[in-house]
C-alpha cells in the first residue's frame, strides 16, 4: 500500500522532472530557426543544448522504465492503446536526437537545412503530443473490459488539443528564458522579447485550461476533498506570475520560476489523477490505478531501494554538468577550432 | 501476416539495427578511454590525437545507439503488452535500473566529454570517458540480466495471473553472468576489429604511419586478450545453455536422438521435415557430450524428446551457431597474427593481411547478429522459456494494419539513418586524424 503510493508519487516526479528539463530544449529547438538569424546564431542555440539534451531525455526513458517496473499493467495498456501517437513521438525524438549530432558534420546549406527542420519538427511534435496525451489522460480514456475504444483522431478532441497548446506555450516560454541566459550578443535580447510575448498567451491558455478542467475532468475532486492540496496549483500560479516580473531584470530567476511552474503544473495534474494512472472515461472500475496495476510489494521495495541510493547520485552529477556549462555560449567559443561543438 | 509475425519481424529488425551501434559503443568507448588515459599519463600529444580521431567516430556511432534504444523500451508495451503485463513485475525492474544506473551516467558524462575539453582538467576529462565506458557496460549488464531471465526464468512464482519476483538476486544466475561476459567480449571484438580495420586502411595508403601503427597495436593487444577470453567464455555459456535450455542446445547442434557419450560431427546438415540430419559425417566420439555437459559420457537430449510444437526452428539456430563459433575462432587467429606483426613492426609490409583486416570490419558485427539469432530464435516458440509462448505475448489491442504501418516506417526511417551514418563514419574514418584532430598542427610539430 505504502509502496504503491510512493511509486505513484515517483511516477509523477519523473514526468515532472522530465518536462522541466526536456521542456527547455524542446522550446529552444522550436525557436531556433526563428531566433537564430545566421548559421552562427543557430549553432549557438544548438550548442546551449549540446551538453545536456541527452541527459534530459534519459528522464523520459527512466519514466518509461519506472512505469514498466512499478505499474506493468499500465505500461502495457498505455503503450499498446496509444500505439500510433507514441510511434510518432518516437520517430520525432529519433530524428531530433541524430539531428543534433549530424547537423555540424556536413558543410552544405541543404544538409544544415535538413537537420534544422529535424530539430524544429522533432521538438514541436513531441511537445504538442505529450500535451495531447496528458490532456486525454486527465479526461480519461474510453477503456472497458474489452480494451480501448478510441482512435488517433479521437485523441485530438478539444480538451486534448487545449492541453497540447498549453504544453507548447509552457515550453516556448521555458526555452526562450533558457536562451536568454545561455546566449550572448543579440540573441538574449530577442529571446527575452519572445518570452515577454509568449507570457500573456500562456497565462490566457492556463486560465482556459483550469476552467475547462473543471468541466472535462475529475481533477478537482481530490482538491475539494482536501483543500491543503490547493497549495500546489497556487505555487504554479505564483511562479507563473514571477516569470513576468523577473524576465527583464533577472532572466536566471525567471528561468527558475519557469522550472517551478512546470513542476507545479505537472504535479497539479498528478495530484488530481490520484490514485489513477489512466482513468477510464466509461466506468471508473476499468481505470488503471496505482493499486490495481502495480507490481508486487517485493519488486516495489527493491526498486525503492535502488531509487533512494542512485537518484541522488544522478542528481549530483547532472547538477555538476549544469555547473560546468553555466557560462553562456559565445560566438568565439563555437568558432574556436580547439573546442568541440555541434 | 498476423500481428505476432509482424511484431516479431519488427522486433528483430529494430533490435538488429540497434545492435549495429551497441557493440561498437562497448568496444570503442574502452579503447578511447585507454587512449586518453595514456595521454594523461604520458603527455604525448599523439595519444590526444588518437583520442580525438577515434572519439569522433565513436560519437557518430553513439548517437544512433541512443535513439534506437528508446525504440526498444517502447516496443515491449506497444507490441508485446501481454508479455509486459505478465512478466513486468520481474522483467521491468532490470530495465528501470538500467536507465537509472547506466543511461544517466553514459549520457551525462558524454555531454561533459564532448563539450568539456577546455572547461575541466585533463584528469577530469579522462574520467568522463571512463564513466561513459562504464555506463555502457553497466547498461549491457542489466539488459543481459533481463534477457537471460527470458532464457532461464528464475527467482519468481506464478501468482495473481502473472510472474512475480521472489528473489531479486536470483536474476544474477550463472546463465546471466556468462551471457553478460559473452556479449561484452563480443562488443569489444567489434571495437578492436573496427580500429584495426580503419588503421589498416590508412596503413595501406601509408598515411599517418606512426598514428595508425600505434592505434593498430593498442587494438591488436586488446583484441588478443578479448578474442581468446571469448572462446573460454563462449564455451562456458554454451554449457549453461545446455543445462537450462536443452531444446536450444539440441537445435544448435542439430542433435535429434537422446544419447549418452554423444559424438560431434564435423559435417552436419539438418533435415527438419524428416527429423534427422541429411548429412552427418566425420564424427569425433563423445565430443558433444563433453562440450555440452563437460562429461564425456554425459547424456545429451535430442530434439525428438520434445514435442514438435516446443522445438525451435532447427536450421536457422544450427547454422547461426556454427557460423558464429567459426568466426570466433577466426577472430582469435587474426588477433594473434595482428599482434605479432604489430609487435615486430612488420604491419606496413604485410599488405595482404592489412587488406584482410580492412574487409574484416563488418564481420564481427555479423558474428554478434548470429549470436543473437541463436539466443532468440533458439528460444522459440517461447518468449519466456517454458513459461510463456511468443504467440500469447503480443498486444491484443493492436491491428495488423498498425504494425504494417510502423514496420514500414521503421524500415524507411532506419534505412535513411543507416545510410547517413555509414556515409559519415566512412567520411571521417577516411579523412584521417589531421582534419579531424583539433590540435593537429600542434601535435604534428611535436611528433614530426
Amino acid at each position: 500500500m505504502v509502496y504503491q503510493i510512493i511509486w505513484f508519487a515517483l511516477w509523477g516526479l519523473l514526468w515532472a522532472v522530465y518536462f522541466m528539463l526536456d521542456g527547455f530544449d524542446f522550446g529552444a529547438g522550436i525557436l531556433h530557426p526563428f531566433l537564430g538569424k545566421s548559421d552562427e546564431e543557430k549553432r549557438m542555440i544548438i550548442n546551449t543544448l549540446g551538453p545536456v539534451w541527452d541527459g534530459n531525455e534519459v528522464w523520459l526513458i527512466t519514466a518509461g522504465g519506472a512505469t514498466f517496473a512499478a505499474f506493468p499493467t499500465t505500461y502495457a495498456y498505455m503503450f499498446s492503446y496509444l500505439y500510433t501517437p507514441l510511434l510518432i513521438i518516437l520517430f520525432a525524438l529519433i530524428f531530433r536526437g541524430v539531428a543534433f549530432e549530424f547537423r555540424g558534420k556536413g558543410k552544405s546549406e541543404q544538409w544544415k537545412k535538413l537537420w534544422d527542420v529535424a530539430i524544429f519538427a522533432g521538438s514541436l511534435i513531441p511537445t504538442i503530443l505529450f500535451g495531447v496525451a496528458f490532456g486525454n489522460i486527465f479526461q480519461g480514456l474510453p477503456i472497458d473490459a474489452n480494451g480501448y475504444h478510441g482512435s488517433l483522431a479521437y485523441l485530438l478532441n478539444p480538451y486534448g488539443i487545449l492541453t497540447g497548446l498549453f504544453f507548447l506555450l509552457l515550453f516556448l516560454e521555458h526555452g526562450a528564458l533558457w536562451l536568454a541566459i545561455k546566449t550572448t550578443g543579440e540573441l538574449p535580447i530577442r529571446a527575452k522579447s519572445v518570452a515577454k510575448k509568449v507570457w500573456p498567451l500562456l497565462v490566457a491558455v492556463a486560465v482556459i485550461f483550469l476552467i475547462f478542467s473543471a468541466f472535462k475532468t475529475h481533477l478537482y475532486d481530490n482538491y475539494l476533498k482536501n483543500l491543503v492540496w490547493f497549495i500546489v496549483p497556487i505555487i504554479a500560479v505564483i511562479a507563473l506570475l514571477a516569470i513576468f516580473f523577473f524576465t527583464e531584470k533577472s532572466p536566471v530567476k525567471a528561468f527558475f520560476a519557469s522550472c517551478i511552474t512546470i513542476l507545479a503544473v505537472v504535479f497539479t495534474g498528478i495530484i488530481g489523477l490520484y490514485p489513477n494512472l489512466i482513468p477510464s472515461s466509461i466506468d471508473p472500475k476499468y481505470s488503471l490505478t496505482a493499486f490495481n496495476s502495480s507490481s508486487s510489494p517485493y519488486t516495489l521495495k527493491i526498486m525503492t531501494i535502488v531509487v533512494i541510493i542512485f537518484v541522488p547520485i544522478v542528481l549530483l552529477y547532472q547538477i555538476w554538468t549544469y555547473k560546468i556549462f553555466k557560462d553562456p555560449v559565445t560566438p568565439e567559443e563555437i568558432n574556436d577550432p580547439e573546442v568541440e561543438t555541434y | 501476416m498476423d500481428v505476432v509475425t509482424l511484431s516479431r519481424i519488427q522486433f528483430a529488425m529494430t533490435a538488429m539495427f540497434h545492435f549495429i551501434f551497441v557493440p561498437l559503443t562497448l568496444g570503442l568507448s574502452i579503447l578511447v578511454a585507454i587512449m586518453e588515459t595514456l595521454y594523461v599519463k604520458t603527455g604525448n600529444e599523439l595519444y590526444l590525437r588518437m583520442t580525438k580521431f577515434w572519439g569522433k567516430l565513436f560519437l557518430i556511432n553513439f548517437a544512433l545507439g541512443v535513439v534506437t534504444g528508446i525504440t526498444m523500451e517502447f516496443q515491449f508495451g506497444m507490441n508485446w503488452a501481454e508479455y509486459s503485463k505478465y512478466v513486468g513485475d520481474i522483467f521491468g525492474a532490470p530495465l528501470a535500473i538500467e536507465a537509472t544506473l547506466a543511461f544517466f551516467l553514459e549520457s551525462t558524462f558524454l555531454g561533459i566529454w564532448i563539450f568539456g575539453w577546455k572547461k575541466i582538467s585533463k584528469k577530469a576529462h579522462a574520467f568522463a570517458i571512463w564513466m561513459v565506458a562504464i555506463g555502457s557496460n553497466i547498461s549491457a549488464l542489466w539488459i543481459l540480466v533481463a534477457n537471460a531471465w527470458m532464457q532461464h526464468p528464475v527467482g519468481y512464482v506464478l501468482r495473481n495471473g502473472r510472474a512475480e519476483m521472489t528473489n531479486f538476486f536470483a536474476l544474477f544466475s550463472s546463465y546471466a553472468i556468462t551471457k553478460f561476459f559473452h556479449q561484452i567480449l563480443a562488443g569489444y571484438t567489434v571495437g578492436a576489429f573496427f580500429v584495426m580495420g580503419v588503421s589498416a586502411y590508412h596503413l595501406l595508403r601509408k598515411s599517418n604511419l606512426e598514428f595508425f601503427k600505434k592505434s593498430f597495436k593498442i587494438a591488436a593487444t586488446f583484441a588478443l586478450i578479448v578474442a581468446f577470453a571469448e572462446i573460454v567464455v563462449g564455451d562456458w555459456h554454451a554449457y549453461e545453455v545446455a543445462k537450462t535450455q536443452p531444446t536450444k542446445l539440441a537445435a544448435m547442434e542439430s542433435h535429434w536422438e537422446t544419447q549418452k557419450g554423444a559424438p560431434m560431427y564435423l559435417l552436419v546438415f539438418p533435415n527438419e521435415a524428416k527429423e534427422k540430419n541429411a548429412i552427418e559425417l566425420l564424427p569425433i566420439p563423445k565430443l558433444l557430450s563433453f562440450l555440452a555437459i563437460h562429461d564425456f559420457n554425459g547424456e545429451v537430449k535430442g530434439l525428438k524428446d520434445f514435442p514438435k510444437d516446443e522445438r525451435p526452428p532447427v536450421l536457422i539456430t544450427f547454422l547461426s551457431f556454427r557460423l558464429m563459433v567459426g568466426l570466433g575462432m577466426l577472430f582469435a587467429l587474426l588477433a594473434l597474427i595482428g599482434f605479432y606483426l604489430s609487435k615486430k613492426d612488420k604491419l606496413v609490409d604485410t599488405t595482404l593481411f592489412l587488406k584482410i583486416m580492412l574487409y574484416m570490419i563488418p564481420i564481427p558485427y555479423i558474428a554478434n547478429f548470429l549470436g543473437w539469432t541463436v539466443a532468440e530464435v533458439g528460444r522459440q516458440p517461447w518468449i519466456v522459456y517454458g513459461v510463456l509462448k511468443t504467440a500469447d505475448a503480443v498486444s491484443k489491442s493492436i491491428s495488423t494494419s498498425q504494425v504494417w504501418m510502423s514496420l514500414f516506417g521503421f524500415v524507411a526511417f532506419y534505412s535513411l539513418l543507416g545510410v547517413i551514418d555509414i556515409y559519415l563514419l566512412t567520411k571521417y574514418a577516411k579523412k584521417g586524424p589531421e582534419e579531424s584532430a583539433i590540435s593537429a598542427k600542434k601535435a604534428e610539430a611535436v611528433t614530426a
